[in-house]
């Protein structure tokens, strides 16, 4: 399933509008070149999920993880700078991907491991000046998730 | 009041003593840069692993080099946050220990409110250095942080002014040089290729946000410096190398020196503070000091060594919480490490 995403804005609402359908325990796995629009698109799930508007949600590539609170905690994860899972050992991610709050993980190819089962894989290309949307799902819940999101917009 | 101070928070195994606040009498620092160049940045569980390594080592060097004892010392500071928790605990864990068995009040202090006290530091033979009045703006820029603050009086409280909406300006000198095949660090290797570069070769523009807001973004240089390269294909080399790096630059540059010129004058503030790693940009020390004394204002900036990560600032920001720690607390043993810890009141 695919969308294009003309600018910034539009990359920031589809976000919101999947945000807006996530439930607790839900993994989204964000695959897309630098620049793609990763952390935009994580501005628009943070909005979905009530994050309040006065609250930054930028790059975690230093932090690694990043938790902003709303209607659900976003914990907002980049694997840029890592290389394989052990290196994650200590920040305990496995205790809250699937299990706590909503997931985000930018990079998630550096340490797939991490990931839960379910998980609504989603990719970010450029096409143009704009963005290609493509969501893949893997397993039940994701299935779900997706297929509301799809009906609730026209694919181009 | 002599102070020992520990800091862990990425990839700087750190400890210092400082008296007083502002005179360092040690400074020990045992960099992981070698260890993190191949891998292209700081990998989180290798550098918890070498802290570990050269945490005791280091605060031995730093009492051997002030010529003191821990029964000399007046208190023990670390950095609690914000940083990266498997990183940031080694340093708990060594100052919670010593502390508890040398009977000395614990002191932790934010990362960011240390490098907005750098600037007061100096080594006990050189005069103390002009330091700047209160309230001051405070930009604060590294590979985490790109932040401008507004400082109301010594040791806080501290108000942002605005703050990066995507990435820092430390990573985008990072991750540009990893577009063009550069090492790690970005920033002193960008800085130097662009030495000799035509920084108009090519405009990029400095982002505006609708809202009116100082906040900064560099998502969107980062997407322009990889659209040169697509078309290009390939990684240029040179003098077309050095052009895109110092275009590239420049507009990281100039971005940060608007928003502080914007916010000096829309508050009325005479003095301005530069801190962090990206502070050692020669192109920003100088770009914002001209941009300043154009103005009548005034840029201080901390000498390099205290721009990057330390334990110095730490301890200098513990002298001024230490009355609210007046002895050693049992509780100080459960205290623990806040990844994301914000500055301000």
């Amino acid at each position: 399933m695919s969308w294009f995403l003309p600018d910034e804005a539009a990359t920031r609402a589809a976000g919101e509008r999947l945000g807006r359908l996530l439930a607790e325990g839900d993994v989204i796995a964000a695959v897309g070149d630098l620049g793609a629009g990763k952390t935009c698109f994580a501005q628009g799930v943070a909005r979905g999920l009530d994050v309040p508007p006065g609250h930054y949600v930028n790059s975690p590539t230093f932090a690694i993880l990043q938790s902003h609170p709303g209607r659900l905690t976003l914990h907002h994860i980049d694997l840029y700078r890592i290389s394989d899972a052990d290196e994650l050992l200590g920040l305990g991610l496995e205790e809250l991907l699937g299990v706590e709050g909503v997931g985000y993980v930018e990079w998630p190819g550096r340490a797939p491991e991490v990931l839960p089962a379910d998980v609504l894989w989603l990719a970010l290309t450029h096409e143009g000046a704009g963005r290609r949307l493509r969501l893949q799902p893997r397993g039940p819940r994701a299935e779900a998730v997706c297929a509301a999101f799809a009906a609730g917009s026209v694919q181009d | 009041m002599k102070i020992l101070a520990i800091e862990t928070s990425c990839d700087e195994t750190a400890c210092a003593i400082v008296e007083d606040g502002h005179r360092v009498l040690a400074d020990q620092v045992a960099t992981q840069i070698e260890i993190h160049r191949k891998y292209g940045g700081v990998v989180p569980e290798l550098a918890s692993r070498n802290h570990v390594v050269d945490i005791v080592p280091v605060v031995e060097a730093a009492l051997a080099e002030a010529g003191l004892g821990l029964a000399d010392l007046d208190a023990i500071a670390v950095t609690r946050g914000p940083g990266l928790v498997g990183a940031l605990l080694v340093g708990l864990q060594v100052a919670k220990s010593l502390a508890w068995a040398h009977d000395k009040p614990l002191i932790p202090v934010n990362h960011l409110a240390g490098h907005l006290h750098a600037v007061h530091l100096h080594r006990p033979e050189e005069p103390a250095p002009a330091t700047p009045g209160y309230p001051h703006l405070a930009l604060a820029v590294s590979g985490g942080h790109t932040a401008l603050y507004r400082v109301e009086a010594p040791g806080g409280p501290v108000r942002l002014v605005a703050n990066t909406r995507d990435d820092a300006a430390g990573e985008a000198f990072d991750k540009v040089a990893r577009m063009l095949g550069l090492g790690y660090p970005g920033g002193p290797t960008v800085e130097r290729l662009a030495r000799g570069g035509d920084a108009t070769a090519h405009r990029f523009t400095i982002p505006r946000f609708k809202d009116g807001a100082l906040d900064f973004s560099f998502s969107g240089l980062k997407t322009a410096v990889l659209t040169v390269l697509e078309k290009r294909g390939g990684f240029p080399e040179g003098q077309e190398q050095a052009d895109l790096l110092a275009s590239f630059q420049q507009a990281a540059v100039d971005q940060l020196v608007d928003r502080v010129i914007q916010a000096t004058e829309e508050q009325g503030i005479e003095d301005v503070v530069l801190a962090g790693g990206v502070a050692c940009n020669g192109c920003l020390r100088q770009t914002l000091r001209d941009a300043l004394a154009q103005r009548g204002r005034r840029l201080f900036v901390p000498p390099p060594r205290w721009c990057t990560d330390n334990a110095a600032m730490i301890a200098g920001v513990a002298f001024t919480q230490a009355p609210a720690h007046p002895g050693h607390d049992a509780a100080d043993r459960r205290l623990n490490a806040v990844g994301t810890w914000s500055v301000t009141a």
